[in-house]
């Protein structure tokens, strides 16, 4: 395939079989949130028992990046404390993706990072691109 | 069929020539551009008008004396004669320049709108509009408590008019409708709007985004009230763009930006404005794209709007007829003849993301998501397409090409 460097074996496969996908009945944390310009939507669960997360799970709809993203992100994250879930930021998630985006898919790439962060610090307005 | 006896006509690929861009390679593969709804490549005569003017007779308009002003002046002004040659407008001053559509439909809100538009009045909007012919008549309902009535939209992508007399009953002020919609392609049958809404006493906007450029629009057979335009979805420069309206309106309507050059007479206690449309052109204007502006339109009038239209009704038909051949695909709007160059869809499975990156990689550009129309997207229940747009240097085996690259996509992502 012609653009094998780009959609990594590991994208398609998280894509076509996203890990934690689904919802939680009774979550701590429910943080909804969508990407204006593709539409794309996107809702993160986390059950968080002494400041450690237990159980993740992730839903909506989304392209291949976006997707993959969110359900690389939710493996990451189970069983780390929200102290840790902090430190993740950009370079992390584009490191798990194994691909260079430009400024429009980045967005996709960050939406579950973003989501996930307003989650865990329980505010609106965290900027993905201004943590740098 | 008219469309493939002016395509025998019309050496359309000979054109490209003129379009420097068209010879970069993506990838490694020759660009194939197909989000021209978005915006246009720009020809030669384009580029070389803009360079000519920087570099010989570059000076600020309608203000100095001398020789290269003088020059400059003139050339900003032909230009407003050759867009209201290219509407049919009845006088130059019924063309204001603006940034572009947006700008176009701002203008009328804000200055017409807040004069004309007030509590319990209402605004006739279709559910096909641009965000840019959406947003600015919200801000001014919400400014003056009035309402907003929509023009819904059949499964087919058209109007759905059987409700008309309903939605233009009461105080409604003003339709503001796209004559061609920008995500569907479907072109609207605005001359019956006008007449409908004009009967009721009601002005009509007419956004002529994506009509101007490939269908033509003559302004006074239609008997809209107001047109809005951008140069760039017309071979154009970007942030070149105009308003057609009828003298009367200009003259009555306040002016929506205050500085130089839109004045009368400033004094400490007042001002006057000066006559239409220079009262809505305030402060230094585009010169340079302006003219340069002038070059496009004088590209495409060589070419000639019924060709140039014909020539997309023959390329989203071969699109259209190439894709519905490809299980899983689901094509939007009407018909080829109902429409324009614009061909929205949607692949079974994948995202409208995912294949646009995969045709990216085959080195075509198309555009993927709700193409500022969202509330359009929510009424087919979809959150994004993808859309392939042609202009004139687009050809058929692009279309070929297309379809090829969306059978990739579903190859790569099992869809």
């Amino acid at each position: 395939m012609s653009f094998d460097d780009l959609y990594r074996q590991n994208i398609l496969d998280h894509y076509q079989n996203p890990r934690n996908f689904g919802t939680l009945p009774k979550p701590d944390i429910s943080v909804e949130d969508s990407n204006p310009l593709c539409g794309d939507k996107i809702r993160m669960d986390l059950l968080v028992e002494d400041g450690r997360v237990t159980d993740v799970r992730f839903s909506g709809v989304g392209c291949s990046i976006s997707r993959a993203a969110a359900s690389m992100l939710t493996e990451e994250i189970k069983g780390k404390t929200l102290e840790e879930v902090k430190q993740i930021g950009r370079e992390e998630v584009l490191e798990m993706l194994g691909i260079e985006l430009g400024p429009v898919r980045l967005k996709c790439a960050l939406l579950a990072l973003k989501t996930l962060k307003v989650g865990v610090y329980g505010i609106r307005g965290w900027n993905g691109e201004a943590e740098e | 069929m008219k469309a493939e006896t002016v395509e025998r006509t019309t050496d359309f690929a000979a054109l490209r020539k003129d379009f420097p861009i068209l010879e970069r390679k993506v990838y490694g593969k020759p660009l194939i551009y197909l989000d021209n709804t978005a915006t246009t490549q720009k020809p030669l005569a384009v580029l070389h008008a803009l360079d000519d003017y920087y570099r010989r007779y570059n000076a600020n308009v309608h203000r100095g004396v001398y020789k290269i002003a003088e020059e400059a002046t003139e050339a900003y002004e032909a230009v407003r004669g050759k867009v209201a040659r290219l509407l049919n407008a009845r006088s130059d001053r019924e063309i204001v320049f603006t940034r572009g559509t947006t700008e176009s439909v701002n203008l009328v809100a804000h200055s017409w709108g807040r004069s004309n538009v007030g509590p319990g009045d209402v605004i006739v909007l279709s559910e096909m509009e641009h965000h840019s012919n959406i947003v600015p008549w919200q801000l001014l309902a919400t400014e003056k408590g009035a309402s907003i009535r929509w023009i819904p939209v059949d499964e087919n992508g058209r109007l759905d008019l059987s409700r008309l007399d309903a939605l233009l009953t009461g105080p409604v002020k003003i339709l503001a409708v796209t004559q061609l919609s920008n995500a569907l392609g479907t072109i609207n049958p605005v001359a019956e709007l006008i007449r409908r809404a004009h009967a009721v006493g009601a002005k009509v906007l007419i956004d002529g985004a994506q009509s101007v450029p490939h269908l033509g629009v003559d302004v006074q057979a239609l008997d809209c009230d107001f047109l809005a335009l951008s140069g760039h979805k017309m071979l154009g420069p970007t942030g070149i763009g105009a308003l057609y309206a009828k003298r009367a309106l200009l003259e009555a309507m306040p002016p929506f930006f205050g500085g130089g050059e839109m004045i009368r007479e400033v004094t400490t206690s007042g001002t006057t404005w000066n006559d239409v449309p220079f009262k809505f052109e305030a402060g230094t204007m585009n010169i340079a794209d302006t003219i340069a502006f002038g070059a496009a339109i004088d590209y495409i009038q060589a070419i000639g709007m019924d060709k140039i239209h014909a020539h997309g009704v023959s390329l989203a038909a071969a699109t259209m007829a190439a894709l519905r051949e490809i299980p899983g695909v689901t094509v939007y709007g009407p018909p080829p003849e109902e429409r324009g160059g614009i061909v929205a869809f949607t692949v079974d499975g994948i995202h409208a993301h995912d294949v646009a990156g995969a045709l990216d990689r085959e080195g075509i550009a198309v555009r993927a998501g709700h193409h500022c129309a969202m509330p359009l997207h929510a009424r087919f229940g979809i959150p994004a397409s993808v859309r392939a747009s042609f202009y004139v240097y687009n050809t058929a085996s692009e279309v070929d090409r297309l379809a090829q690259g969306v059978r990739t996509a579903k190859k790569v992502y099992g869809g």
